[in-house]
């Protein structure tokens, strides 16, 4: 068994304050790891390229609350491949071939992810090149068995919401298998980045995913103050916790009547589009932005909180309180809508281990982690935060999970309200003085988001890895659907909820 | 459920009620945005959206005018699920190369007369995404743009007003054929 002991192992509190160290390995340690991975030893974080040819994971050690990153050459191009042994790196993989043209020797699905062959140059991080014009169509894994008929949906969905491709292949009504096909709003943020002042960066981040701003642009600003050891002013980690959870629950909310408003259950969609408008109207006063963008900075944050904002959030918090659980017990009776969500859509627990699906998808199906928690940052180390987990996997279980975390949120901000604590709410972030790397991970809405910023000298970004939760469930909402009808998709998907945008990046 | 129906007779819409400061205007838009979809268009407009890149903010406020605060469906206005059934498409973000043709073909599927908004700062021509080598620029470039609604995102009053705009300078003698 691969000895795990001589990485450079760091624990939550320290990886956060100080540049995080790379150990470098070289090809056999880096399969042994590979396989302790595979054997569920360790959870992927993410595994990421660099230009010039490496290859870097992110491992977590969970009961130990403790992260690693490691580091392989790429000689020739190519590195052993994690994805060939440990399916949750796969699509990381093909992003990297696609992006910056490192090969993962030994890879099961070699086709391209991120690259639709429309970008007129291939591995445009890597040393470009251009791309022959007779490239063959995307290979769709084949299907073979009697009276299939293949559905094809997308990019362009019926709904207001984000592009990606979905080819059911069904038997009758039932789903024999999915196969999503993203990349559609893939931006080339990677390639944006690299070059860019701290500042630029920070604003592209809060740009990945909508309706992860806050936690997007707390996890960069993590990476940037831990590559410069910064201090940052108490106030403001009690201010971004504010808004990290004014987040949650905007989300939260929205989703758990647009999870019913996709079995037609529209009441439920009314009701919580109510609650979810008046939080935004909160965070507008509170912080002068809806979604709260552009306020989380690297050094701490660009606005303060006044009086008038925080009554804002405590009546918000009041109204929440009130009206909330009639709309719960409005859910919990309705044997109609029940009947649609109980037992649809199941993830089983051993998938969710080994994919280590993060946010509801994961402590919907007995997952016990919670980055908030196991991953402690300030200003949740001084919280009561109480995680909460169900075992079912399915629909009804990703809707109760949403709800207790709504009630959490609301104990959350409460909390942190009475705790906090006057003063400045920015440090001035300064240069590094030699290139540094810092690692960031924030529990957002969706599960954990985690970012990983190499700075040059000057203090501009060499590189920057944001690897957003939907990485690990995308993939698992392929197993859920499966045996399920068709239309029951819309209900699946609406539960998992996961970002293109922050996927495709 | 008896009780929210029972509540949905009795207390006030919250178009009405919303205690914020800027509600009057709002109510005020709101009473000439219906005005004007009467009067130009005798019966209702149907909006068909394409995110072509977008970080999903926008549409998160596109979504929200469909909440009980705006409930852009009482001005005749509507989402619909078909590029054949509409007569207005909106469209956020910068357009990714991987997006183009699906934007492409989603307005050529449109029946004229046809108009197109662009929404939000990226919509425009690129936003902060411009210089990317996956992105091939705003809106714009692909299709023709009656109006862009700025914002990062618009809020729903920005769109609400943006709307407006683009129904006041529709041309009547075409919508009356
Ligand atoms: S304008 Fe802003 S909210 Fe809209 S897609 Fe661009 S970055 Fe996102």
């Amino acid at each position: 068994m691969t000895d795990l002991s001589d990485l450079a192992w760091t624990r939550s509190r320290h990886f956060r304050s100080a540049p995080i160290a790379t150990t470098t390995v070289d090809a056999t340690r880096w399969i042994g790891l590979t396989s302790a991975l595979a054997a569920g030893r360790v959870t992927l974080l993410s595994l990421w390229a660099e230009a010039g040819g490496a290859a870097l994971m992110a491992l977590l050690d969970a009961p130990a609350h403790r992260v690693a990153v490691v580091r392989i050459e790429a000689h020739g191009g190519g590195f052993p491949s994690v994805g060939a042994h440990h399916a949750a790196a796969q699509r990381l993989e093909r992003a990297m071939t696609d992006l910056y043209g490192l090969t993962p020797r030994g890879a099961i699905d070699t086709r391209p992810w991120l690259d639709h062959g429309r970008w007129g140059i291939a591995h445009p991080l890597g040393d470009a090149a251009a791309v022959p014009s007779d490239r063959p169509p995307y290979p769709f894994l084949p299907v073979q068995g009697e009276s299939l008929h293949v559905v094809p949906v997308g990019p362009v969905h019926a709904g207001i919401i984000e592009p990606g491709h979905f080819r059911f292949t069904a038997q009758g009504e039932t789903v024999v298998r999915l196969e999503e096909r993203l990349g559609y709003v893939h931006k080339g943020i990677d390639g944006l980045m690299a070059g860019a002042e701290l500042a630029r960066g920070a604003e592209i981040a809060g740009r990945i995913s909508g309706d992860s701003t806050v936690a997007y642009a707390w996890a960069f600003a993590q990476a940037a103050e831990a590559a410069l050891s910064l201090t940052v002013p108490e106030r403001a980690f009690g201010l971004r916790g504010l808004m990290a959870e004014l987040e949650r629950l905007a989300n939260h909310l929205g989703d758990i009547g647009g999870i019913c408003n996709d079995a037609a259950f529209a009441m439920m969609l009314a009701q919580t589009s109510i609650l979810r408008e008046t939080v935004l109207r909160a965070a507008k006063t509170a912080f002068g932005h809806r979604f709260m963008r552009d306020r989380i900075v690297p050094g701490g944050v660009s606005g303060d909180l006044d009086a008038q904002g925080e009554a804002a959030i405590r009546s918000l918090i009041q109204e929440i309180r009130d009206r909330f659980p009639a709309i719960v017990d409005l859910y919990d009776a309705t044997a109609s809508i029940l009947d649609r969500t109980v037992s649809t859509g199941r993830v089983s627990a051993d998938l969710v281990q080994a994919f280590g699906a993060g946010g509801y998808v994961g402590r919907a199906s007995g997952r016990n982690f919670d980055t908030r928690r196991d991953l402690r940052y300030a200003p949740y180390d001084m919280l009561r935060l109480d995680v909460p987990v169900r075992v079912e996997g399915d629909v009804n279980a990703r809707i109760w999970l949403r709800i207790r975390e709504v009630e959490q949120c609301c104990s959350l901000i409460t909390q942190m309200l009475n705790a906090l604590s006057q003063g400045p709410v920015f440090a001035d972030p300064g240069f590094p003085g030699a290139p540094r790397e810092g690692l960031g991970l924030v529990e957002g809405f969706r599960g954990d988001v985690l970012c990983w910023l190499a700075l040059d000298a000057e203090g501009r970004i060499r590189r920057c890895h944001m690897r957003d939760p939907s990485w690990f469930q995308w993939p698992l909402l392929e197993a859920a659907i499966e045996g399920n009808i068709i239309a029951d998709f819309p209900l699946c998907n609406k539960s998992f909820n996961c970002s293109y945008s922050g996927h495709d990046l | 459920m008896r009780r929210f129906l029972i509540q949905g007779l009795v207390r006030r819409p919250l178009t009405e009620s919303a205690p914020q400061p800027e509600a009057a205007s709002r109510h005020e838009l709101a009473e000439t945005l219906a005005g004007v979809v009467r009067a130009k268009l005798g019966r209702s407009l149907s909006i068909r959206h394409v995110d072509a890149g977008s970080c999903n903010g926008c549409e998160l406020e596109l979504q929200a005018l469909s909440n009980p605060f705006y409930d852009l469906e009482r001005f005749g206005l509507h989402f619909v699920a078909s590029p054949r059934h509409a007569d207005v498409l909106t469209v956020t973000g910068p357009v990714t190369h991987n997006m183009a043709e699906a934007l492409r073909r989603t307005y050529d599927a449109m029946p004229e007369p046809k108009w197109v908004i662009a929404i939000g700062d990226c919509a425009k021509d690129g936003g902060c995404f411009a210089a990317s080598y996956a992105v091939a620029g705003g809106v714009a470039a692909i299709v023709p743009v009656d109006l862009h609604i700025p914002g990062c995102p618009p809020d729903p009053t920005a769109l609400l007003k943006g709307l407006l705009a683009l129904l006041e300078q529709m041309d009547t003698a075409v919508r009356s054929g």
